[in-house]
């Protein structure tokens, strides 16, 4: 612990996090969607965090908004990751026109406007839905992972055990799965924290821009985009819905860092 | 060591370009700069212009024969006065003399003529179709002789009267109005000059940049940094962040906010369902959370500034009364509610915030609502164009300074009746008003049409949005109209 | 110079690629240009004449292909928006502002980070390098509309340094124009400058660290000798290829941040155009946003090619 102070100190503020977020699914101090007080209360000790322009009490959506965020990041970086990783893998370890054919469409990806692609993916999928967001933010995250983990499969190809395997008529999955596969955690694990750090702000964006994203479970990035008009007359608004989301993808981050050093 | 002088160094650029940042700012002299949300995107051109947003500003430089006033009447503008003959058929104008265009030419009665065969002519206003024939008799006077009378005739000779052999209208319009088009950008700004010819009261300040802030936030922003002086189609929420330095000055939107209900899907094809709604949904409540207080409550397709064809006894005709939303809800056969999705364009915050409210007052009478938000472009195909919704939080406003532009579109066989209304009476009192000539009795049979809405809970209806504009201190003038126009003529600088 | 060549014919079949994926994109999402043109009160005839006189009930291929053939001869049509501007016309200004935002931004992330990097290498504090890495993560973390926000509630509502809101563009004077996209500048490079800080000093420490760093060391060598004749010339290509992405997000990000401190360029104008359907603004400013990407990974690319001449041989793969 005290060799790693960032990964106990990332466990510790995530822990607190994650107990609000189960709690928020049985209890919360006010239904987050009532209007329980006049608008715009400053914090006090019944209202915490203070309310919003509906008098609805802050705290309460804070603890329901968190989940949705944790969601959204978390969802997409499965999908991003999962599909990434395979995409990347495979092509990297067959090569040839196959590969170069999907890399050129992943630079087309990465190179598309986001918003756009969100747009698209949102329209395809009907009704604009929190879980719609995921699976287009999830997308437009698919290239960088393949890149990453093509990087790596490429690097760990040809080392000596992996031509030991494969002389050995090992076949391809297995040497995929059993020796390269583990060896390149190491590089994907950064790439799946700063995913979480980017998921979490992009649905942020997306909610300030108004794409896909709905008020009937608002993500903390839909609230600070309603706090923002409130800037001047309830800064406590901002503060605390910003401050839970910054304190979510630090500690994700720092998890992460930690996890890095114990790997070493 | 080294890094303090790093950290110096950066602390020296950063205040040498704010230094720079803080000469950039001059002062203005005789210059108003107006906040608008929305770019004049659309053709300059009067006649070809469509946006509502276009139309609203080019107000002050363009004149039609007649000119709408403050008090919702029409007065004679670009002529001296005018008769109607007896059976409604002929309109004679005295065209008003000295009066310049922007470049200079004077108007003639040859410009008049061209304006409004154009109009005809080109097909670019369907209230031109019954014109049979436009002369001039002398050099300052103009008959129009019209197919079959109608009393809406005056409020299309607002259109705007352009000089016959100018070309460039589309990109550098010149009209008769008190203000001169200089310049545009796309997304950035739209100048304007006062036209030192013009014929009546002269502007009171010598330049407005209309400046586009599609962001209110940002808007609300650029007012508190002082880079914008006034801003119209704010909310009372946003007024209460602007603070001292501001005066607030209060209209309405001129628009039908509703909850507007898709009339032939279930449940909502159901009267008592939407009649349940009526008395589930409390406009007051939203308009004292949501808008503090301020906007003009209604109850059917009219709003209060049209005091013609008002009726103000529609407002109260469903009061907040939950038991008796349970009560028709269960006699609809829904004793347990029901679910619905509200779809609201996500570009027009007011409407999501009312929507917001109306979800939390349908679940105390056990309906379930969600609130389902889209790009303005998907609302207009899907909702507007496919009519593929339940309900829909938005507001309607009149394209013209007549009752038919509020209430035409709910007759069965309009196109946009795209809450799928379909009511004999309706149609019936709709047909009958076009063929009635006399202003009363057609004011009559808007009215009873208005009651008709009410009475079978067309849709639920809310307010008419209060529509403030923020203006600095020190700079006064602003004019309100019963329909949306900013008349930019009267700002000027206290002295 | 094949190298070179491969990768110039790469970048072509992206673009192909793009501009394909936005002509389906639009066929896809769901908003019609022309009613959303026409608004509340149009009827259903003027908004079926006005798709055919702008072209839109031709099918998607052939619309594609007249675009491409537009494309290589300079002519993007015009907007279905703005009714009697040319694409060119309408564009060319917006990415003025936008290509001056982002190499200032660029700058900035440059001539601020690359000393603090090398600095923050050098430091041997344990509490100073935690630090580092916290203040990155932070920075990291807050959405750049947050940034912008502040920013703006700082200089602008506070300090008054600037007037939001009050951008006078290049024309009109540059001196002015540049001192206002000085704070939207400031929030692009934030997050940048920390994230850059961050990956020079451990890329530089982990050269530190190898064999032959000690090796020079123990021969004596001066510690700035080694920093600037080894450690830097072999941790330069990580590092230019780390600057090419940036360079490429740079353009992401002004697209959040021009609509935060009303800056007209190209990023706030794509977002105007996708809502109000303006397909041919749309599709050139994606074209000029994804040859902005695609060009910076590449110049990175080609730059670690001139850096580091081993990499020529293993260029092929």
């Amino acid at each position: 612990m005290r060799k790693n102070p960032g990964l106990f100190f990332g466990l510790f503020i995530f822990g607190l996090l994650i107990a609000g977020i189960i709690t928020a699914y049985f209890w919360t101090p006010y239904d987050p969607e009532a209007f329980v007080a006049s608008a715009l209360e400053p914090p006090t000790l019944r209202h915490i965090f203070g309310t919003d322009d509906f008098g609805r009490d802050i705290f309460s959506r804070v603890m329901k908004g968190a989940g949705t965020t944790l969601a959204v990041g978390a969802f997409t970086i499965v999908i991003g990751a999962l599909v990434g990783l395979f995409i990347g893998a495979v092509t990297g370890y067959f090569g040839g026109a196959f590969d170069e054919i999907i890399m050129r469409i992943n630079d087309a990806i990465t190179a598309f406007p986001s918003i756009l692609l969100a747009l698209v993916i949102i329209s395809l999928l009907g009704p604009e839905k929190t879980s719609n967001l995921v699976i287009a933010l999830g997308i437009a995250f698919i290239p960088s992972y393949a890149r990453v983990s093509r990087t790596a499969v490429l690097r760990e190809k040809n080392q000596n055990y992996v031509t030991a395997a494969r002389l050995m008529g090992a076949a391809n999955f297995r040497i995929m799965s059993v020796h390269i596969l583990p060896n390149t955690v190491s590089v994907l694990l950064p790439a799946l924290t700063i995913g979480f750090n980017n998921a979490v702000l992009a649905e942020a964006s997306m909610s300030y821009l108004g794409i896909g994203v709905s008020p009937v479970d608002p993500s903390l990035g839909f609230m600070l985009k309603a706090s923002q008009s409130f800037l001047f007359s309830a800064p406590w608004y901002a503060i605390t819905t910003g401050l839970t989301m910054v304190l979510m993808v630090l500690s994700v981050g720092l998890i992460g860092d930690g996890l890095k050093k114990i790997g070493r | 060591m080294k890094k303090q002088m790093i950290a110096l160094c950066l602390a020296i650029l950063l205040s040498v370009l704010a230094l720079a940042a803080c000469s950039a700012q001059e002062e203005k002299a005789d210059e108003i700069v107006f906040g608008i949300a929305q770019d004049l995107d659309d053709d300059l051109d009067p006649h070809k212009m469509i946006s509502a947003g276009t139309k609203e500003i080019m107000f002050n430089v363009f004149e039609g024969l007649l000119k709408p006033t403050t008090e919702g009447e029409l007065a004679p503008a670009l002529c001296e006065s005018y008769e109607i003959s007896a059976d409604r058929l002929s309109y004679t104008f005295k065209i008003r003399q000295g009066v310049k265009f922007h470049n200079g030419s004077p108007l003639t009665a040859d410009d008049v003529v061209y304006s409004l065969l154009r109009l005809r002519d080109e097909g670019l206003n369907a209230g031109f179709a019954i014109v049979a024939s436009v002369e001039k008799t002398d050099e300052s006077t103009v008959v129009i002789k019209l197919s079959e009378p109608s009393v809406e005739f005056p409020t299309y000779l607002t259109a705007a009267i352009i000089p016959a052999d100018y070309k460039e209208q589309s990109s550098k319009p010149v009209g008769t109005g008190p203000f001169k088009f200089i310049s545009r950008e796309a997304q950035e700004n739209i100048v304007l000059e006062r036209f030192d010819d013009y014929w009546g009261e002269k502007a009171g300040v010598q330049k407005v940049t209309l400046k586009i802030i599609e962001n209110a936030d940002s808007l609300i922003l650029s007012l508190q940094s002082g880079a914008v002086d006034v801003a119209s189609h704010l909310t009372a929420a946003q007024i209460a962040q602007l603070g001292d330095g501001f005066t607030a000055e209060t209209d309405t939107m001129k628009l039908v906010q509703a909850l507007y209900l898709n009339n032939a899907v279930k449940p909502f094809d159901d009267i008592r369902v939407r009649q349940a709604l009526c008395y589930a949904i409390d406009k007051y409540e939203i308009i004292n959370t949501v808008f503090g207080g301020y906007g003009s409550p209604i109850g059917s397709s009219m709003y209060p500034a049209f005091s013609k064809y008002f009726l103000p006894e529609l407002t109260d005709y469903y009061t907040h009364d939950a038991q008796k939303a349970k009560a028709l809800l269960s006699e609809a056969g829904y004793p347990d509610g029901f679910s619905m999705t509200i779809t609201v364009p996500s570009n027009y915050q007011p409407h999501i915030d009312t929507a917001t409210v109306i979800v939390k007052q349908l679940k105390e009478v056990g309906i379930n609502a969600e609130l389902r938000l889209v790009e303005w472009a998907s609302w207009l195909e899907d909702v507007y164009g496919n009519r593929d919704f339940e309900s829909t939080v938005v507001g309607f406003d009149a394209s013209q300074m007549t009752a038919r532009a509020l209430l035409e579109r709910f007759t069965s066989t309009h196109k946009r009746d795209f809450i799928n209304y379909s009511s004999e009476t309706y149609d019936e009192l709709f047909a009958r008003a076009m063929v009635t000539y006399d202003d009363l009795e057609q004011t009559e049979i808007y009215k009873a049409m208005e009651r008709e809405l009410t009475e079978n809970a067309a849709n639920v209806y809310i307010q008419d949005i209060a529509d403030m504009v923020a203006v600095r201190k020190g700079i006064s003038g602003v004019r309100f109209y019963p329909i949306d126009v900013i008349d930019l003529s009267g700002l000027h600088f206290e002295s | 110079m094949r190298y070179a060549a491969k990768k110039l014919a790469s970048l072509i079949l992206t673009m192909l690629i793009v501009t394909l994926m936005t002509f389906i994109a639009f066929s896809l999402i769901s908003g019609d240009p022309a009613s959303t043109m026409l608004g509340t009160n149009a009827e259903a005839d003027e908004i079926e004449a006005l798709r055919d006189e702008l072209g839109l009930n031709k099918p998607l291929h052939v619309r594609y292909i007249d675009w491409v053939r537009g494309f290589f001869t300079g002519d993007l049509g015009s907007s279905y928006r703005y009714r009697s501007q040319s694409v060119v016309e309408l564009i060319s200004p917006k990415l003025q502002v936008t290509l001056i935002l982002s190499v200032m931004s660029f700058l900035m992330i440059i001539i601020v980070s690359l000393p603090l990097g090398l600095v923050a290498a050098g430091a041997k504090s344990r509490f100073y390098r935690r630090f580092r890495s916290a203040l990155n993560r932070l920075v990291m973390a807050v959405p750049s509309f947050f940034t912008g926000l502040i920013v703006t509630w700082i200089f602008g509502i506070t300090l008054k340094w600037f007037t939001h809101g009050s951008y006078v563009s290049w024309s009109v004077s540059p001196a002015k124009s540049i001192a206002y996209l000085v704070y939207p500048a400031i929030c692009i490079a934030l997050p940048r400058i920390a994230m850059t800080v961050n990956m020079l000093s451990s890329t530089v420490e982990a050269e530190l660290r190898k064999d032959y760093a000690r090796t020079v060391r123990s021969r004596g060598a001066r510690e700035s000798k080694l920093l600037f004749g080894h450690i830097l010339k072999n941790s330069l290509p990580p590092i230019i290829t780390f600057l090419g992405q940036t360079a490429a997000e740079i353009i992401a990000a002004s697209v959040i941040v021009e609509q935060v401190f009303m800056v007209p360029g190209l990023g706030r104008f794509l977002i105007s155009s996708i809502s109000n359907r303006d397909y041919p603004v749309v599709e050139a400013i994606v074209v000029i946003i994804a040859l902005w990407v695609v060009a910076s990974s590449t110049a990175a690319d080609l730059i670690n090619l001139g850096v580091d001449p081993r990499l020529r041989r293993g260029a092929g793969e």
